[in-house]
């Protein structure tokens, strides 16, 4: 296993740039998330680490060796794909062994590693069936084996769990967790899922347009989010944003909107610009009856353990997260209050959070 | 009324349609050709007597003409020969004629096998490359390139016939197996190249990326992973060019004549005493219809099988 490093990474397709100039490093046994919308250069980060794509300029390191103008076949990294891409020729067993076919592994050893990555996989009871009845969970876990059974320096998966059902996803993602949790194996895993993303990451990249925005703990991402894209990203639903149309100065702690005076944490850093924008997040919300912003409920969602209230303000919808026993009628008029100091404010010119007491 | 029907589902009537439709087509189709294998079977009176004859008394005379020359000899030489001692000879023998030595059919019919199945492997084989660097690579000109090919399909093949003819004549390939191959090979290659561009544009492309992050070349994966998937695609386009160079005569008539003179050309010159030797040309027919015949049904299964069923979620 080794850590992978990617230098000033950039690739371009005729006119259309994928991935811009990005710096990563993920550090050896990482689970390491790339997540963001589709077409925002996640998988094509991924690809030109497995060497699927060449990068227009920029340097990947497998280990301390520059791989970026290698091939495929030359990394020793395995990959797992969208759709698996299990050799419909071949039945479980030949699928499991062709990699190690290939690196001219005698034919004691191929099956001895083939029936350790079948166990651990609990698949050991298929290996004779063909691809095409198996089911798609057993086609996953072939697919994992496959990856699995050549001890390569790295595992690349793109959305592997993407083309299964809700349910059987979360048993995967528990099951795919403990793996990694077994074998320790450098991770790079892309999906557009935040909630995947969340439960299986030690830490995420966020990308948007070709650009890795954050890199860090999936809880540092959730709280303190570098820009406003990652903030509305993540989370379900994101952040919630209010404009105000006035400058942050340093050391201000306290916001006025509406005519209403709103305690914000203290600030450490000085607005470009008057455009700026409050961020908070609907649990950090709680409705009143006086001292917040004035609205009307627009919509309720039951979710079971928490209701999601939304409200119509003179700033757009604001989504509260509250109690189950919190009971509103759809066009009564409400007011939005925070419920704690948990807010960041975004600068209007770069979306880059400002620094402040609670965004250190 | 029966209600249990699926609104998809052909109705009873539109069912026996189609089955009319088929058997009288298949009638229609086999006619000539079980009259062709009929004639091989006949004597040369039968074969050529009016009203034809339906029923007959069967009779080899026309395989062992095909396979043998003979010559006609006075009753007296024949009485001094001693008895025939296979049942071709004796049958010979019983016409007042003398078996003088093999036919050259043998030699034309394996011409025919090397030139076919030689020029069906080279079109499917450099087809499958083109079709696969077409589908996966970014050819320069690629939507010209692909037309261009395809336009040597816009005329009829003969219609180059004089310059070929010529070609051939200087650089020596007249009446050669290579010659043939060559050209058959060439005349098949677009279809070829177009049917299984079909193909390969079905076949993900993450199978042979999957070979090639295991460890795999691209020329590897693509004889490992996209030719076995691609096998229903190579039997139809193998079929197809089989087909065309193994029935071609204009061409072979014009540039063969003894080295490499193939069946088709052979077959309707096989004359037997007072005209056209008829159970001899059917038999020849029969034989010639054979290999293609068996090609076909070994390669069906492929042509119905459907590999990748099933192994990608779509």
């Amino acid at each position: 296993m080794s850590k992978i490093k990617i230098v000033n990474l950039q690739k371009s397709f005729g006119d259309f740039t994928a991935v811009k100039n990005s710096n990563l490093t993920i550090n050896d046994k990482e689970f390491f998330v790339l997540l963001g919308p589709s077409g925002c250069g996640k998988t094509t980060t991924l690809r030109m680490i497995a060497g699927l794509e060449l990068p227009t300029s920029g340097e990947i390191y497998l280990g301390d060796e520059e791989v970026g103008m290698l091939r495929a076949s030359e990394r020793d990294i395995a990959f797992v794909f969208q759709l698996f891409a299990l050799y419909p020729h071949m039945n479980v067993k030949n699928n499991l062994s062709f990699p190690l076919k290939m690196q001219g592994y005698s034919r004691s050893e191929i099956k001895t590693r083939v029936e350790e990555a079948a166990k651990l996989l609990r698949i050991d009871h298929i290996l004779n069936s063909n691809i095409s009845s198996l089911s798609g969970g057993d086609r996953q876990r072939v697919a994992l084996g496959r990856a699995l059974v050549r001890r390569p320096k790295a595992f690349l998966m793109d959305e592997p769990l993407g083309t299964l059902d809700a349910e059987f996803r979360e048993l995967m993602c528990l099951e795919l967790k403990k793996l990694h949790i077994d074998i320790g194996a450098t991770t790079v895993y892309v999906t557009h899922d935040q909630l995947e993303a969340m439960s299986l990451a030690d830490r995420i990249a966020v990308m948007d347009g070709g650009e890795i925005l954050q890199a860090d703990e999936p809880s540092v991402i959730y709280n303190k989010p570098a820009t406003k894209f990652v903030a509305s990203f993540i989370g379900s639903p994101g952040m919630n944003f209010i404009s105000i149309d006035q400058g942050i100065s340093n050391e201000q702690s306290t916001l006025k909107i509406e005519g209403t005076d709103f305690i914000i944490p203290k600030q450490h850093e000085i607005s470009k610009g008057k455009k700026n924008s409050f961020g908070i997040r609907p649990e950090n919300l709680s409705l009143t009856n006086e001292g917040g912003l004035k609205g009307s409920v627009f919509g309720v969602e039951y979710l079971g353990s928490r209701k999601i209230v939304t409200v119509k303000t003179n700033f757009g919808e604001i989504k509260v997260k509250t109690d189950i026993s919190t009971s509103v009628k759809i066009n009564e008029n409400v007011q939005v209050k925070p419920s704690n100091d948990n807010i960041i404010i975004f600068d209007g010119e770069t979306d880059k959070s400002l620094k402040s007491e609670f965004m250190n | 009324m029966d209600t249990s029907r699926s609104y998809l589902e052909p109705s009873s009537f539109s069912k026996k349609l189609a089955a009319t439709i088929i058997i009288v087509y298949t009638v229609i189709t086999l006619i000539p050709i079980s009259w062709m294998v009929m004639t091989s079977f006949k004597n040369v009176n039968s074969a050529i007597s009016y009203p034809p004859e339906v029923l007959f008394e069967p009779s080899l005379e026309g395989y062992v003409n095909l396979f043998t020359n003979r010559s006609r000899q006075s009753q007296e030489y024949l009485d001094s020969l001693p008895a025939p001692e296979t049942w071709y000879e004796e049958l010979v023998r019983s016409r007042e004629m003398v078996i003088t030595g093999p036919s050259k059919f043998l030699g034309r019919y394996s011409n025919s096998m090397i030139i076919g199945f030689g020029s069906t492997f080279a079109s499917v084989f450099l087809g499958a490359l083109a079709a696969y660097a077409f589908s996966r690579f970014r050819v320069p000109l690629k939507d010209d390139l692909l037309f261009f090919i395809l336009s040597t399909r816009m005329f009829p093949p003969i219609a180059v016939a004089v310059p070929i003819f010529i070609m051939y004549r200087k650089l020596g390939l007249g009446d050669t197996h290579l010659g043939m191959i060559i050209l058959y090979t060439v005349v098949n290659l677009s279809l070829a190249v177009w049917l299984l561009k079909g193909f390969m544009d079905e076949i993900p492309k993450e199978y042979e990326e999957a070979a090639m992050i295991d460890g795999y070349s691209r020329l590897q994966a693509f004889f490992k992973v996209v030719l076995p998937q691609a096998m229903t695609g190579i039997a139809a386009t193998a079929i197809f060019c089989m087909i065309f160079s193994w029935n071609e005569y204009a061409f072979a008539v014009l540039l063969t004549q003894f080295n490499a003179q193939t069946a088709p050309p052979f077959i309707p010159t096989i004359i037997g005493e007072g005209g056209l030797d008829w159970p001899a040309i059917g038999a020849g027919t029969t034989l010639f219809l054979l290999p293609v015949m068996i090609f076909t049904i070994i390669l069906r299964k492929h042509l119905l099988r459907g590999i990748t069923f099933g192994a990608v979620r779509k």
